[in-house]
């Protein structure tokens, strides 16, 4: 036994972000029980410190990077990409959330310590070099999402919310984990270059149903994460029960963490495979846009629209995934930085829409929007658009370029059927727009507040991100194809 | 050296064997040879000693639910105390240090759930207890 | 040393485990059944990594047990925390009864 063990210093540089998240996180909640009632947003502010510690502690990283803790972790420009969205998602949760914990009078510690904690399991994801690593993150970031979920634990819609994404969850989880015993066992390993080195090796390469059945384990559990079909049907009811910005957060920051963990999986240690699972993502991510889409369709409840939309957009993502090359790759990255801002806008509005109880979620709710808040309605329009695809919108160059990664991979019928499908979406967001600007004003808009400071600087911000990403889609794009696995 | 299966799992049967003919013996010996008596104290459930009072189908209250699942949590922790001294020797100094971290973090969960009042005792219900135990006197 | 047991059979067990609580997680109607149903899953699982582990002589997947054992853990307190909110609102367990939120 030697020394090899303890790590270098700059190994912590590379853990910087996950150390501080959990610092403060830890700060955090013993000093709860320490704060009066009513002053309880002061550590909210200490989490935005946080947060705004654990962007430069990324930074910090990204000028450092390499492997750290013996291969465990690796901080590459892949992870750095997905630190920042993770960490920007939360810093847009936590503004919306100030409102919205005032409101419903259920400011607390805990609401932004799980926050933190959610964040640090998912840094801990993206970063993830093996898989056990990347199964202590998605647990870490799971089972805080799980309370969030439930925050308001009077709340039966919040109740049982909470119970079917926990229940869910961790049926999921058990099945990624026996696919990563399984892979364990067959490659000796659970380093993911090591993985990939025994599977591109045909002389040893052990039995390939093995293999493939190890590798649909881990694929039930990763789509469960992201919401794919057919392991979708988690998503609606989470979304529509959890508190309006808890599911802005659900649908945009685990997912691209997940996302990340299976992008790195399925392009390093499953590359030499992919004859193998490309079929399958093949008709999970056309099922997941079919499902998404004409689910959408039906519905009423504008949190459950927003939920079934987001299992749509992971189909797209998907697709991009199914491609399995570099420029596919960095399709994807986009397209989940666009949609996580445009989604926690959107979620943003409901916050604010939704008022005290989330009485208000329903899309005639929103009749009259247009005339009595006119910037909101438009704000919204915006983020509906992006979903929708228009130019000049973050929607339409994410769907640009997956569609053309796609092509590329010589993926042409589900470049057309993915195609055809957003068509089908365009209905749906273009019937809020409708209710919003040509329906008569009903009851539910005449004592609507304007959105409180938080909330109005998300939906400007998110907006701005849109509209920046839409016009000059190679700020990030760029990043994001020198970031992409090869 | 025993060599195949059956030779290396026979002191397993054997086992097995000594156990069923033992407890057999026991349950079947008293059957045959105890006196049978037959009244309300007897049959009362053995609650070691004391008078059981109210049905064992009774509600608990949530703090046992609470405190079972603390003890859960923190004996898990000391899991990971097993491979840290297996290793400590080695590690020296660092081994310390990282379980100092680990400690300190758990010791802060420990703070907050006892800031919470998880750990209080008190009956809030005094009344109500003792109103049940009128009753079933 | 005598031939142990070979790999094959806690394997073979290891997915009739599995197995089982995938079975119980679809069909049992008691929302503490369900939940117990995926622990067996996770132990199921521990006892492949425990096999693997001695098989390839690695001491690795019985670190990997411990983190199982350790996130179950986790899990188990906020899972049962969830469940116990549901039981205080709705004085029920039964899984079918939760499920109002609908379109």
């Amino acid at each position: 036994m030697d020394a090899r063990f303890i790590p270098e210093p700059v190994h912590l540089i590379r853990f910087a972000p996950e150390l501080l998240l959990t610092v403060f996180a830890t700060l955090i909640m013993v000093l709860d029980p320490l704060t009066k009632e009513g002053e309880k947003h002061r550590l909210g502010i200490l989490a935005l410190v946080g947060l705004l510690a654990a962007a430069w502690g990324a930074a910090v990283a990204a000028a450092n990077p390499g492997t750290a803790f013996s291969d465990m972790l690796l901080v590459d420009g892949f992870a750095t990409f997905f630190r920042y969205l993770s960490i920007l998602v939360g810093v847009l949760t936590l503004a919306c959330s100030f409102a919205y914990l005032k409101r419903e009078q259920a400011d607390s510690g805990e609401y932004y310590a799980l926050l933190l904690f959610s964040i640090a399991g998912q840094c801990v994801m993206v970063s993830a070099n093996e898989l056990i690593m990347i199964f202590i993150g998605l647990e870490i970031s799971s089972i805080a999402s799980y309370v969030l979920a439930g925050y308001l634990r009077d709340d039966k819609r919040n109740n049982e919310s909470a119970l079917k994404y926990f229940l869910l969850g961790s049926f999921a989880t058990a099945f990624l984990l026996y696919g990563i015993a399984w892979i364990y066992g067959i490659t000796g390993s659970t380093n993911l270059a090591e993985i990939q080195r025994v599977l591109s090796n045909r002389d040893i390469a052990p039995s390939v149903n093995l293999i493939g059945a190890s590798a649909a384990l881990m694929f039930v559990g990763f789509a469960f994460k992201v919401s794919a079909a057919p392991f979708q049907v988690w998503a609606p009811d989470v979304y529509q029960g959890a508190p309006a910005p808890v599911s802005a957060f659900l649908s945009a920051g685990p997912k691209a963490a997940a996302f990340a963990i299976f992008l790195r999986v399925y392009i390093t240690a499953f590359e030499p495979i992919a004859d193998q699972w490309q079929a399958v993502l093949w008709a999970s991510a056309l099922a997941t846009m079919i499902v998404g889409n004409f689910a959408a369709l039906l519905q009423s409840n504008i949190k459950r629209l927003l939920a079934y939309s987001s299992i749509a957009h992971a189909g797209y993502v998907l697709v991009a995934v199914t491609t399995h090359s570099q420029i596919g790759t960095a399709a994807a990255m986009f397209y989940l930085a666009a949609y996580a801002f445009m989604n926690v806008g959107a979620f943003a509005v409901v916050t604010h829409f939704a008022r005290q109880g989330e009485r208000y979620v329903n899309i005639e709710d929103l009749a009259g929007l247009g005339q009595r808040q006119p910037v909101t309605a438009a704000l919204l329009s915006i983020f509906l658009l992006s979903f929708i695809g228009v130019p000049l919108t973050a929607g339409f160059f994410g769907k640009f370029y997956i569609f053309k990664a796609a092509l590329d991979a010589n993926l042409v019928w589900l470049t057309v059927l993915g195609l055809l499908n957003s068509a089908v979406a365009a209905y749906y967001y273009l019937r809020i727009i409708v209710v919003m600007y040509f329906h008569e004003p009903s009851e539910s808009v005449a004592d609507l507040q304007s959105p409180a400071p938080g909330i109005q600087a998300v939906l400007w911000a998110s907006a701005a991100a849109t509209l920046i990403l839409g016009v000059f889609p190679s700020w990030v794009l760029d990043f994001a194809g020198k970031a992409a696995l090869k | 050296m025993p060599s195949t299966y059956p030779e290396q799992y026979f002191p397993i049967l054997l086992q097995v064997l000594l156990g069923v003919v033992v407890a057999a013996a026991l349950v079947g010996l008293s059957f045959l040879v105890g006196k049978r008596v037959k009244n309300k104290v007897k049959d009362t459930p053995y609650e070691c000693g004391v008078n059981p009072i109210g049905s064992a189908k009774e509600r608990f209250s949530v703090k046992f639910y609470l405190v079972a699942m603390l003890f859960i949590l923190f004996d898990i922790e000391a899991i990971f105390l097993y491979p840290w001294a297996v290793v400590y020797r080695d590690l020296k100094l660092f081994a310390f240090i990282e379980m100092f971290l680990f400690i300190i973090l758990i010791l802060s969960g420990f703070f907050y759930i006892w800031k919470k009042g998880v750990l209080d005792w008190q009956l809030e219900d005094e009344q109500t207890f003792q109103q049940k135990k009128q009753v079933l006197k | 040393m005598p031939s142990s047991v070979p790999l094959s059979w806690y394997l073979i067990l290891s997915a009739i485990l599995f197995g089982l609580g995938v079975a119980g997680f679809v069909v049992r109607r008691n929302i503490i059944t369900v939940f117990m149903s995926i622990e067996l899953m996770l132990n199921a699982v521990n006892l492949s990594f425990i096999a693997f582990s001695y098989q390839l002589r690695q001491v690795d997947g019985h670190i990997f047990s411990f983190f199982v054992m350790v996130v179950a853990a986790a899990e188990a307190a906020v899972g049962l925390a969830i469940i116990l909110t549901v039981f205080k609102n709705r004085a029920t367990l039964a899984i079918d009864d939760v499920s109002s939120l609908k379109n």
